[in-house]
């Protein structure tokens, strides 16, 4: 149902991503209006990260965790239930403005004073401060739910020492999600307030703007770690089974992930070097930005030393996660960059930071998600996943990808400021506008692609068998076509690869 | 155990959420000139009282969960309906200094003081609501529902919520009305 949700706002942010490059193809465009261009983009961003990430990474993590882990169900599986409806609700709320007067307009981090009534005087923003509010309360109580799972609900013999890659994550995701949400929250809060009540937190007869920012990225800067560490979980779990090798360096895997979840609270204010705070702040934000680099950079050689010598199978989970390894470089590199501060000041808002973001969030989270997706789709519907029109998919999508945003860093450099409904025609614009067009066409035409992939695939797929991968992990332990509860009688565990371990023990018998 | 944990995330959760409006206080502090405006349309003893009176409802809330432990089921139930009444009386003092505040012409929407002022104790006023619909819940629990059904975690895990409540207005007051006299 998660899963389902996340597709079905995949599909309306989807949609809003290609009205705006549409838009941008061509020089002077009057295809939409400035104002219809606002709302469209501040709809795609908000949708893409709350309704689109955030659900399905959760729902995959309620899914499979549980499973790993050997339990039954979540600690509280009501709970988990009303953490859906709740999220689902929301993002209906978020679209409801539609027919309300107008959806919010001003950005998905929605800056004040752009947010306040005699700015913005539709309802939008109004149905983005509730829309949000309970897709937070949604988040925050599925990751209380996970965090009760994973520490009350382990099989027998399973350490925390021996817990899943995947299932790590997910736990130290958790704690991030239950720390980083409140902020925003008590910042949608002050926001109703002000627009309902006229309260003064972020007007300019008093209130101040500055706040808004802070505490929006205080869950902000967490939030995007929120969307990469459950990808980063399935690529430890695909890179493990398809190199045929155990994780190398699993103490470090874990480690880092937990140094990240610290340091992602100590680093908002890199979003906010442009707003003059001085010398010192921006030094140490500088400083701590480049510090969470580090361990960011730890887990790359993880997965690299993972697949050194190992016998790599190329099926489409892999060749996602090893493009993931690209990519994800190619944004983390230029997001060290923004670290330095002249940098941003002289970046921060144009089609670079575009560039840098799509780069993170496809080619990190999403990515992660179309792994799992292939990797855990016959634990899931007990049929495989076409892989020869899955190669297609991925050819054709790994390529729009590139030439929709690695093109946009050009265009950053050139000075394209982001969130511009049109532009005139500078040598160099148009034709860089329109090959990124392009490229996003090409990634909608992979999308479809997919659904037809999934929609033949559960029509008459191969059926997959109870381990279809030769997975380590004990999700594939019981058969996929189970009904009911996920386990009628559990082995011991006593070591992190608790299924390859049984595997041997029944071919030595 | 799964509930007291589910618990104790949770009000880690609500902890950094009144944090937030904590620091939105401290924000305006200069700017709004916080604490002419704190020393003088407040009082802190008569605040101090009700604070008080809020720490003895959680002791009060300790014993009911003790005698409930020791099965004395009607001594149990009239603790629980002490910890109600104080908190009762609590949000009587809060409805009072409200009305007062509105009669010298400070509300939400006359300016920043009232806006950081309302928001940070009407949140924690509305967590007060939640835990006496809590405690009337258990009353209820306590009187038709309880004897015979031992090992329940319900109320500690209640109480965990309350204690929290607790200590959340302990720091609000500290920073509304104890500040202004301490810098």
């Amino acid at each position: 149902m998660y899963l389902f949700t996340a597709l079905f706002f995949f599909i309306l942010g989807g949609g809003a991503a290609l009205l705006m490059r549409t838009q941008l193809a061509v020089a002077n465009n009057r295809l939409l209006s400035p104002e219809v261009y606002n709302q469209i983009f501040t709809m795609h961003g908000t949708t893409m990260v709350f309704f689109v990430m955030m659900p399905a990474l959760l729902g995959i993590s309620v899914y499979i965790i549980p499973l790993m882990i050997g339990a039954n169900d979540m600690a509280f599986p009501r709970l988990n239930a009303f953490s859906l409806w709740i999220t689902l609700l929301g993002g209906l709320l978020l679209y409801f403005s539609f027919a309300a007067g107008g959806a919010p307009d001003a950005g998905w981090f929605n800056y004040a004073p752009l947010n306040q009534f005699y700015y913005s005087f539709t309802k939008g923003i109004d149905y983005y401060a509730m829309g949000l509010l309970l897709g937070g309360i949604g988040s925050v109580s599925t990751a209380i739910n996970l965090i009760v799972t994973i520490l009350t609900m382990r099989i027998k013999g399973m350490h925390l020492t021996q817990l899943p890659l995947f299932a790590w994550m997910g736990l130290v995701n958790s704690f991030l999600i239950i720390g980083a949400f409140p902020a925003l929250n008590a910042a949608l809060c002050m926001l109703l307030l002000d627009r309902q009540l006229h309260a003064h937190f972020f007007n300019n007869s008093g209130g101040s703007a500055l706040l808004w920012q802070h505490l929006f990225w205080m869950f902000g800067h967490p939030e995007v770690y929120i969307l990469i560490l459950p990808a980063f979980g399935v690529y430890s779990e695909v890179f493990q089974v398809f190199s045929g090798k155990r994780i190398y360096g699993y103490g470090f895997v874990a480690g880092s992930t937990v140094a990240i979840a610290l340091l992602s609270f100590g680093v908002w204010v890199h979003h906010m070097f442009a707003t003059g705070l001085g010398n010192t702040v921006n030094t140490f934000f500088a400083a701590s930005s480049m510090l969470i680099g580090i361990p960011t950079g730890i887990k790359i050689f993880n997965w690299i030393g993972t697949m050194y010598g190992g016998s790599i199978r190329f099926t489409v989970p892999m060749m996602f996660a090893i493009a993931f390894l690209i990519e994800f470089t190619i944004g983390g590199l230029s997001g060290i960059g923004f670290s330095i501060v002249p940098i941003d000041w002289e970046l921060t808002d144009s089609y670079f930071v575009v560039a840098h973001l799509h780069y993170v969030f496809i080619g990190g989270s999403l990515f992660g998600l179309f792994a799992a997706l292939f990797y855990w789709f016959p634990r899931m519907s007990g049929r495989m996943l076409d892989e020869k029109l899955g190669k297609w998919f991925f050819w054709i999508f790994v390529t729009g990808f590139n030439m929709t945003f690695f093109i946009q860093h050009f265009l950053g450099l050139m000075g394209m400021p982001r969130r511009v409904y049109t532009y005139p025609d500078i040598p160099g614009y148009t034709i860089l506008n329109f090959i990124s067009t392009a490229g996003a066409f090409l990634m909608a035409a992979a999308v479809l692609l997919l659904l037809y992939n999934i929609y033949i695939s559960i029509k008459k797929g191969t059926p997959a068998g109870t381990d279809p991968w030769d997975a380590f992990t004990l999700e594939w332990y019981p058969p996929s076509t189970h009904p009911g509860k996920n386990f009628d009688e559990l082995p011991e565990v006593h070591s992190r690869q608790p299924l390859l371990d049984l595997k041997k023990a029944s071919v030595n018998q | 155990m799964q509930n007291k944990l589910m618990m104790k995330l949770a009000i880690g959760s609500e902890a950094i959420f009144f944090l937030a409006f904590i620091l939105g206080y401290l924000h305006f502090w200069d700017q709004g000139n916080f604490q002419l405006q704190a020393s003088t349309q407040l009082s802190a003893s008569k605040s101090a009282l009700y604070t008080g009176l809020l720490i003895l409802s959680s002791v009060t809330f300790i014993v009911a969960e003790k005698t409930f432990n020791e099965r004395k089921y009607n001594r149990s139930l009239w603790w629980m309906l002490c910890t109600i009444l104080l908190g009762v009386i609590f949000l009587g003092g809060q409805g009072i200094e409200y009305y007062e505040l509105i009669q010298h012409n400070i509300s939400l929407s006359t300016g920043v003081f009232g806006t950081a002022f309302f928001a940070l104790t009407g949140f924690h006023g509305l967590h007060v609501i939640i835990g006496l619909i809590i405690m009337i819940y258990l009353c209820w629990l306590i009187k038709y529902d309880y004897p015979g059904k031992q090992n329940s975690t319900i109320i500690s895990t209640a109480g965990i919520y309350w204690h929290f409540v607790d200590i959340v207005w302990i720091c609000v007051f500290t920073t509304i009305y104890l500040l202004p006299f301490l810098i």
